[in-house]
């Protein structure tokens, strides 16, 4: 097992509600490797996109540590996240999306690495043609895919989704996840390997993304299952020991 | 495409068929009122209008009235986009700023500018300054509430990405505030033109000035001179209309990404 790359522990989250305090986290831990898909499933509203949004550090954390470890000797890893609808900037073409966090002080690299490292990236998302094209010219997948690489720019250890395929049509979304298996395949093989974090609800696409599946419980969520997928890719959905997987993540999920 | 073309051109000729139409009921009646006191005869604006630059009235000509007022329009203009736009960024992204000045500048919104102007001659005396504090006043607003209309209009899905991706505040507002909110921020310059320009005229018919077109329809007014005052009008309509094509085709060359869809 390599060394993970991030590690949560015993994150607890309370909103300010109106009348009530709502706590959203109960408490929660894990650890993620880089290379690794690993899917956190739940119902609606148990604090799923909330978990992902404190390890990107879009929301404050009410007690409990997020630490983000060492990686290849770059500093802690970089954390970048793609969000549910693609939240491309519309005022700019592809390649100025992809190229976002190259341009900004904190990430900024050399010219000709950004460049070069968006080119391999429009590669990487078969969007090269489509370089100069705005957010309004593209279909649904095509501008997360350029979500994606926009993300990847950075070269996170820690790539976080929250639930990225649920405004797109089935056949759009089953080309993504095949997509997210080649990209998280590439970023291995090309020695930048990446722990992505994938928030859904929905168990089908967990079973087929992932190699581990968390499960949180209702609101105050804490975790419920943790559970190994051991296929091989690609898997198909029809397979037997595949529907076990799932019906095991289904129950889990409704109880 | 072909049809779009087509659309375009019958609605120029319907826009054109409507002012062809009030230019004969002008007509029609100005023969049958027959006094040049109360209605003037087109012939006689036009006369006007196509010796631009003669003299008129012994005094300045109609370009040179018209240089004069577009330029205390274009001053007062920038002055008020320079204030407004920063201010309406700050406002906007601001709550606790925005809960300090929202009632007081609710307050002097609805104030006309030219209202300000007895101020305006105690502070700034008759004239040049005068004239473009009001052309501020009259700008300022439509410039502030659209900017801050706009920043409110900035998807906070959009701010999340440069929070993401550990922006500055700095470069939070320029990389994603301003350009989210450009196509608000661009409808009230629009709007604050075609007020600085109405703006511009009123001002100009106040005493204290001696040129610009406000003050050749007043001084054409005070000598009986109908047709100067239709002629004036005129190219106010034309300045104004020219100003706002102007901004609508940079509202389809610089945000063209909106799209449709």
């Amino acid at each position: 097992m390599m060394e993970p790359v991030l590690s949560v522990r015993d994150l607890k989250k309370t909103f300010a509600g109106d009348e009530q305090e709502c706590k959203v986290l109960q408490g929660i831990s894990f650890d993620a490797v880089p290379g690794e898909i690993l899917c956190i499933m739940g119902t609606s509203g148990c604090g799923k996109s909330t978990s992902l949004r404190m390890i990107a550090g879009l929301e404050t954390i009410d007690s409990g540590t997020i630490s983000t470890h060492e990686y290849q000797g770059m500093g802690p890893a970089r954390v970048a996240m793609v969000f549910q609808d693609d939240a491309l900037f519309p005022w700019l073409n592809v390649r100025d999306n992809i190229s976002y966090g190259l341009t900004l002080g904190s990430e900024r690299v050399p010219e000709e690495v950004a460049s070069k490292r968006v080119a391999d990236l429009l590669d990487l998302v078969r969007l090269t043609s489509f370089s100069t094209y705005y957010p309004y010219q593209l279909s649904g997948g095509m501008k997360q895919r350029a979500a994606v690489a926009r993300a990847l720019a950075v070269q996170p250890g820690i790539l976080l989704m929250d639930e990225p395929f649920s405004a797109l049509d089935p056949f759009t979304r089953r080309e993504l996840q095949d997509e997210i298996i080649r990209i998280r395949d590439a970023a291995s093989a090309a020695g930048h390997p990446v722990a992505i974090l994938l928030v859904t609800h929905n168990p089908e696409e967990a079973v087929y993304l992932a190699d581990r599946i968390i499960v949180l419980s209702d609101r105050p969520a804490t975790i419920h299952g943790l559970i190994d997928v051991r296929l091989p890719h690609p898997r198909s959905i029809s397979d037997r020991d595949f529907l076990v997987i799932r019906e095991e993540v289904t129950g889990l999920v409704k109880r | 495409m072909v049809r779009n073309n087509k659309q375009t051109i019958s609605n120029m000729a319907k826009g054109l068929a409507v002012i062809v139409l009030f230019l004969i009921i002008w007509e029609v009646a100005a023969v049958i009122i027959n006094n040049n006191y109360i209605l003037p005869r087109l012939g006689d604006i036009i006369l006007v209008l196509v010796h631009p630059l003669a003299s008129v009235l012994g005094g300045a000509s109609l370009a040179q009235n018209a240089a004069v007022s577009l330029r205390e329009v274009l001053t007062g203009f920038i002055c008020a986009v320079a204030v407004a736009v920063p201010l309406g960024l700050l406002i906007g992204t601001s709550e606790e700023i925005d809960s300090y000045l929202n009632a007081f500048i609710q307050m002097i919104r609805p104030v006309p500018p030219i209202a300000w102007m007895p101020f305006a001659i105690a502070w700034f005396g008759l004239g040049f300054t005068s004239i473009i504090f009001i052309i501020f006043m009259g700008a300022f607003f439509p410039v502030l509430i659209n900017t801050i209309d706009g920043v409110h209009g900035v998807r906070s899905q959009w701010t999340d990405v440069a929070r993401m991706f550990r922006a500055t505040s700095f470069e939070r507002v320029r990389t994603v505030v301003v350009p989210g909110a450009m196509p608000v921020i661009w409808t009230g310059l629009r709007v604050a033109f075609a007020v600085a320009w109405m703006c511009v005229v009123a001002a100009e018919m106040l005493p204290g000035t001696s040129a610009g077109l406000g003050f050749m329809i007043m001084y054409a007014y005070n000598l009986g001179q109908l047709q100067v005052i239709g002629a004036g009008m005129v190219i106010i309509g034309i300045i104004g209309l020219g100003a706002d094509m102007l901004f609508r085709a940079g509202q389809a060359k610089f945000f063209h990404w909106q799209g449709r869809g």
